[in-house]
């Protein structure tokens, strides 16, 4: 098989992922996408094992440590995110801005819409 | 004619002209049919407006990625790959959203507004990526054989050479076990307040207060019967609130 299958495919998906993560509002669909990138890299790493025929099969004992720790991560994301809707009533990531910079406080709703039709406008031209 | 047959033979084990994207080989094609369901599954994934549609289609990617695992002879973590991400990891996804209040029908707020930003990063990585890739590995084939990845062989490797990274691994997964279940009781410091209410509140019933208060008047002997009797029941009390609580 050559190569550059297995390869391209993770490539593409984890551009998926990182569509998604930058995409999306609610925060258990960003650990969704979170998900999709780490699996585009299992892939790479099963894909790469297969390639050099490694006798220590360091892709694949790696691969089985990427999807323990994918598991750890979801699951104490999801318990952060439960945390915060707790607290806030919302998992929009958009909404959690208690850390953020608190300069002009006012003005993003009115520039915001501005700035979603300059990037339109970009993004058709 | 001879030497020609030889040289024939000894460079047809290579097999340069066979190897071509203009002759993709079964596994090839399998593997390509299988890859373009993962990604296009993937992609409505993140761009549906449904979200438990999201996680479903999610079901669907990471099925097709343990199918493309199996083409590439890793047997074992395909089937880890159905039983953690599939069996698990999409379960705590759903109950991740049924516990957010998700909405069931169509929620129109499901992207940000940054969309087109994202879109513009993601085609850009994914432009980057594809040509880096193509470029690097354009002469580079993978020779599949079976029982790369078989559970004999991936158990040897892991528990001859990787044992000490596997160990780490389990005191990882332990600490975010009991780091996710701290982190979800958040509410527990709550919970003892009125527990310590209700004890100190059923002490004057029977215990060393009122016991204590009324001693002097009634009768002296009246102390040694109250406090075996106030005891037990204060115990009674603390090991009965666990269970109130669980």
């Amino acid at each position: 098989m050559h190569l550059a299958y297995p390869v391209v495919l993770a490539a593409l998906l984890f551009s998926v992922g990182v569509y998604g993560v930058l995409a999306r509002r609610n925060a258990v669909l960003v650990l969704m996408s979170v998900e999709l990138m780490l699996n585009a890299v299992n892939l790479d790493l099963v894909a790469f094992d297969a390639w050099l025929r490694d006798s220590l099969h360091a892709g694949q004992a790696l691969t089985l440590f990427t999807i323990t720790v994918a598991a750890a991560e979801i699951g104490l994301g999801l318990a952060i995110v439960l945390l915060l809707f707790r607290a806030r009533g919302t998992a929009d990531i958009d909404r959690a801005t208690a850390l953020g910079d608190p300069a002009e406080p006012h003005t993003p709703a009115e520039d915001e819409p501005v700035a979603a039709e300059a990037l339109k406008g970009r993004a058709t031209a | 004619m001879n030497a020609a047959a030889t040289l024939l033979a000894a460079t047809g084990s290579l097999e340069p002209a066979a190897r071509s994207f203009l002759s993709p080989s079964g596994q090839e094609i399998v593997f390509l049919l299988v890859g373009i369901a993962v990604l296009g599954s993937a992609v409505v994934s993140v761009t549906t407006k449904q979200l438990v549609h999201a996680a479903l289609w999610l079901v669907v990617a990471l099925g097709g990625l343990a199918v493309e695992f199996l083409l590439l002879t890793a047997e074992f973590i395909a089937w880890v790959q159905v039983l953690i991400y599939l069996g698990s990891v999409v379960v705590l996804v759903l109950f991740g959203l049924m516990l957010t209040k998700a909405p069931i029908g169509r929620s129109p707020d499901a992207d940000s507004k940054n969309r087109w930003v994202a879109l513009v990063v993601a085609l850009a990585a994914a432009g980057t990526l594809v040509t880096l890739v193509v470029d690097a590995f354009r002469t580079s084939w993978i020779d599949l054989g079976a029982g790369g990845g078989s559970a004999s062989v991936t158990g040897a490797s892991l528990f001859r050479n990787w044992v000490l990274p596997f160990e780490a691994l389990s005191v990882l997964l332990l600490a975010a076990l009991v780091g996710a279940i701290v982190l979800s009781r958040g509410s527990g410091r709550r919970v003892p307040a009125p527990r310590a209410g209700k004890v100190r509140a059923g002490r004057p019933v029977g215990s060393n207060g009122t016991v204590a208060a009324t001693v002097p008047r009634t009768a002296p002997t009246a102390v040694p019967e109250a406090v075996p009797e106030a005891a037990p029941e204060t115990s009674a009390s603390q090991t009965s609130a666990p269970e109130e609580e669980s």
